[in-house]
């Protein structure tokens, strides 16, 4: 555990600019060197552009390019210097490694930062527990977890003001741990990234950047890579389908909440009720986005990102698929003795989830979105360099 | 388009992997013929040079998609004529340039991407329409797409002998590996041959013999980097021109020769190992003494003759001598530069003599005329009183800290190759073969004597590839309707 913390407190020092790199910033400076003096896939993505105002790659610059990078594998699969050659270049292999580190040392809490290196494990135990808290709770509260009586009432089996009282901390815990995380991401990258203030037409451009998933298109419109060096837009569809499916859930429980709360129109809500509508569809998105992710996922080329970080990402679809997957059978079965034991798993599920937003792959779309801010805000500079030919 | 049965005459072989190869295969399957393409490097080496490449010069009346303003024909063939000093085909080389303006929505539909120039190459907007993601992306693309039509495709298969009758080709045959990994060849008939197997820059020896040795009694050959690719051995090359007697052109010193960084690997250091600082400084030989005006044009049409000046230095060396001033005004070099805090200094870490080098330095510092310095412009910083002169951007180096970046001759391909006409024909005794064909850097040297400008190459091989495709294509399609019907 001791050498946890150390490692977690060396990446912290270097993220901010501080003591020795770190072998895999290291590796992405030394790469970086060479894609520098070679620049053909500038216009693949944001990374080339960027790394094109810089001579030089220290840590906070590694940082902000990595999370820059989305690992479409163009890079890797365009390169005339990727493995066999000796120069061996793996940009979104080398990118993905600092990326983790990333994660670990900004995560707040600090010490939870560790949660990102066995993430698998994480994952798991979150999921068990959260399963265990609300399948006891229900044998609690109900004495049984299959049948009973009015079936269908959730709020019967779990009265509404216990699950905000269980879910808000969680939520706002969340919240608050990546907000914090993340701000201090900036504060570090900020200054490598020209310093200048962040202004409206910033946030507008990577807002738009995040939610068309401008750079995973390949610059060209025809998407990115998977198995080999065709390029795919099955990636894309699938991420979209992911990010769009949970952002309509997390839209019906917000509905829901102001129903709840300004109406008195209390759940359980069914077709076609705005709640429901938003819930349904974002639930079968996310099913249908996060079962492509992993078919996907399974047959990636090996050369792309990082094979440590794979129980991450595995174990972050699986919690959205499985959130999801209940969700809908909970919808399914309602009047049916099963809804008890579906909504324990439902819930249990969904605190998983919740519980573990700050020290997971979730933390990728809000650190990146904070690079591609940067991003925004350092292309409004004029570069400092004056190469001869331009 | 039906798949070729495997068993029935092959209507074209294609021999090599490159951009020209490729282009070849494409257009005479899309003309209907069954292709086979061997490529001697396993895949994950596959293309030759053309992974390295990034773009293609393009001849454009107004501007087109990536390219801006105009570049006309004539244009480009004065470029030509001024690179090569006249040794080049006029009817060839003008081919060449009409073709260009019209490849590239064939290259879209094969899957090649294009984007504006790349930021340090903006001096090219008007002439080069660069791949993106560069050459290798190209190669893919093509690969991809030709085994979508239906081209056979073997990787590891060099082939070392022709057999060719009255100027007719008969069979290839191709190196094989055994399943029990002992060596075996194979022979493969076709109606029609395309060669493209490029030129000879990795042969080593054909490379010593050619450059043989020099006043100093060094083989200068052994201190040049190769670019590209190491199976460009001119095995085919050499065969024709040796065994065959095809027509030859070109001289066999002459190639695309850059100065590079002299830590670059033997083969395949490609773009990244440039050095772009020439101008803003001085070179220096092993003497310690400079012996080219550095400034006497803008960099984009310099580098290319300073493979060979510095080819024609004692051990084949040079170093580029840069201060502070000039840091951040060029592309940044894959290598760390030698830094040091005192010319002095940095004479001692390059190993040179310091007095020697002193002296060359002040005599040029003092020999710098005050001007305004403008490195986008042939500007009015100029020595005088020094041999040789520097013309342009001369400033004193006189700011801490100093660089310097050792140079070799880097290679990037051979000229010698065979001679051809407008229908890519091979040539024997002046007699054009009506079944084998050559495209890319095995007949470049038709159209480039000597001398280079950025993205020719391509040009070159990519016209020629499509002519050699279609004539391929059709002499095997008619051959194959004759023997039917016979």
């Amino acid at each position: 555990m001791r050498a946890l913390e150390n490692l977690i407190q060396d990446a912290r020092q270097l993220a901010a600019g501080h003591g020795p790199a770190s072998p895999a910033v290291t590796e992405v400076a030394r790469q970086m060197q060479i894609c520098n003096a070679c620049r053909y896939c500038e216009g693949f993505c944001a990374v080339f552009p960027a790394m094109t105002r810089r001579l030089e790659f220290g840590a906070a610059d590694v940082h902000y390019l990595a999370n820059l990078c989305h690992n479409c594998g163009a890079c890797l699969h365009a390169c005339q210097y990727a493995p066999p050659h000796e120069f061996a270049v793996n940009v979104p292999q080398a990118m993905a490694q600092v990326r983790g580190e990333t994660y670990v040392a900004y995560a707040w809490p600090a010490a939870l930062g560790k949660l990102y290196q066995r993430n698998g494990l994480t994952l798991s135990l979150a999921l068990a527990a959260g399963l265990a808290l609300f399948l006891l709770l229900a044998l609690a509260l109900n004495g049984s977890l299959w049948g009973g009586a009015s079936a269908g009432d959730f709020s019967k089996r779990f009265p509404h003001n216990l699950m905000v009282f269980m879910f808000a901390p969680v939520f706002l815990w969340a919240v608050l741990a990546l907000g914090l995380g993340v701000r201090r991401f900036l504060r570090d990258v900020s200054p490598a990234t020209s310093g200048a203030a962040i202004m409206t037409g910033d946030a507008l451009q990577a807002t738009q950047d995040v939610l068309k998933l401008k750079y995973l298109d390949g610059g060209h419109g025809e998407g990115c890579h998977n198995e080999d060096d065709a390029f795919t837009l099955s990636r894309s569809r699938a991420h979209h389908l992911t990010f769009y499916g949970f952002m309509l859930c997390f839209a019906a429980t917000s509905v829901a909440t102001v129903y709840h709360y300004a109406f008195g129109w209390h759940a359980p809500y069914d077709l076609p009720s705005l709640p429901k509508l938003l819930g349904v569809a974002g639930g079968v998105s996310l099913l249908l986005g996060t079962a492509g992710l992993f078919k996907l996922k399974l047959t990636r080329h090996p050369l792309h990102g990082d094979a440590a970080q794979n129980p991450m990402d595995y174990g972050f679809i699986a919690l959205l698929f499985l959130t999801s997957a209940s969700g809908l059978l909970l919808w399914l079965a309602r009047g049916t003795p099963a809804l008890a034991l579906l909504l324990a798993l439902h819930l249990g599920v969904v605190m998983a989830l919740f519980a573990t937003l700050p020290y997971g792959k979730f933390a990728h779309g809000i650190f990146r979105s904070a690079a591609l801010l940067r991003y925004a805000v350092e292309k409004r500079q004029p570069s400092t360099l004056a190469l001869g030919d331009d | 388009m039906p798949i070729p049965d495997k068993h029935a005459t092959l209507d074209v072989l294609v021999i090599g992997g490159g951009n020209a190869a490729l282009c070849a295969a494409l257009m005479a399957r899309e003309a209907g013929a069954s292709v086979l393409l061997l490529e001697a490097a396993p895949r994950e080496w596959r293309g030759g040079n053309s992974a390295h490449t990034r773009n293609l010069r393009c001849m454009h009346d107004a501007p087109q998609d990536v390219l801006v303003d105009a570049y006309p024909e004539e244009e480009f063939w004065q470029d030509l004529l001024k690179v090569t000093g006249g040794l080049t085909n006029e009817q060839l080389a003008r081919r060449v340039i009409r073709d260009s303006s019209t490849c590239r929505s064939w290259m879209r539909s094969h899957g090649v991407h294009f984007q504006p120039s790349l930021s340090g190459a903006l001096h090219t907007a008007r002439t080069n329409a660069f791949f993106m993601g560069g050459g290798k992306a190209l190669v893919n693309a093509y690969f991809r797409s030709a085994e979508k039509l239906g081209v056979q495709v073997r990787y590891d298969a060099p082939v070392n002998r022709l057999e060719i009758v009255n100027g007719h080709f008969v069979a290839a045959h191709v190196q094989v590996q055994r399943p029990d990994g002992s060596a075996d060849t194979e022979r493969i008939t076709a109606r029609a041959c395309v060669l493209a197997a490029g030129g000879f820059e990795s042969n080593r020896d054909w490379l010593r013999e050619a450059w043989g040795t020099n006043e100093r009694g060094e083989t200068p050959s052994d201190n040049f980097l190769i670019r590209g690719t190491k199976f460009n051995q001119g095995v085919l090359l050499r065969h024709l021109l040796n065994d065959h007697g095809a027509d030859v052109i070109g001289d066999p010193t002459q190639a695309h020769m850059v100065a590079i960084d002299a830590r670059a690997p033997l083969y395949d250091g490609g773009i990244c190992t440039r050095i772009d600082c020439v101008s803003l400084g001085v070179v220096v030989n092993r003497e310690a003494q400079r012996f080219y005006d550095e400034g006497e044009d803008f960099w984009p049409k310099r580098y290319a003759i300073w493979g060979r000046l510095v080819a024609q230095q004692p051990g084949q060396i040079a170093y580029s001598i840069i201060d502070a001033k000039a840091i951040g005004r060029f592309m940044p070099p894959v290598f760390p530069g030698v830094k040091a805090n005192t010319l002095k200094e940095l004479a001692g870490q390059l190993g040179l003599d310091r007095n020697t080098f002193m002296r060359t330095l002040n005599d040029y510092n003092n020999a710098c005329q005050a001007g305004t310095f403008d490195h986008t412009a042939l500007d009015n910083c100029h020595t005088e009183g020094v041999m040789p002169a520097k013309t342009h951007w001369a400033r004193p180096i006189d700011t801490a800290p100093f660089y310097a970046y050792a140079l070799r001759p880097g290679v990037t391909f051979t000229y010698l190759g065979l001679k051809t006409d407008e229908t890519a024909a091979v040539r024997f005794g002046d007699v054009p073969s009506d079944n084998l064909f050559v495209a890319g850097e095995m007949m470049a040297g038709n159209v480039l004597g000597k001398g280079y400008t950025a993205g020719v190459g391509m040009s070159i091989g990519t016209a020629f590839g499509r002519i050699a495709g279609v004539q391929s294509a059709q002499e095997a399609i008619q051959s194959g309707a004759h023997h039917a019907r016979a």
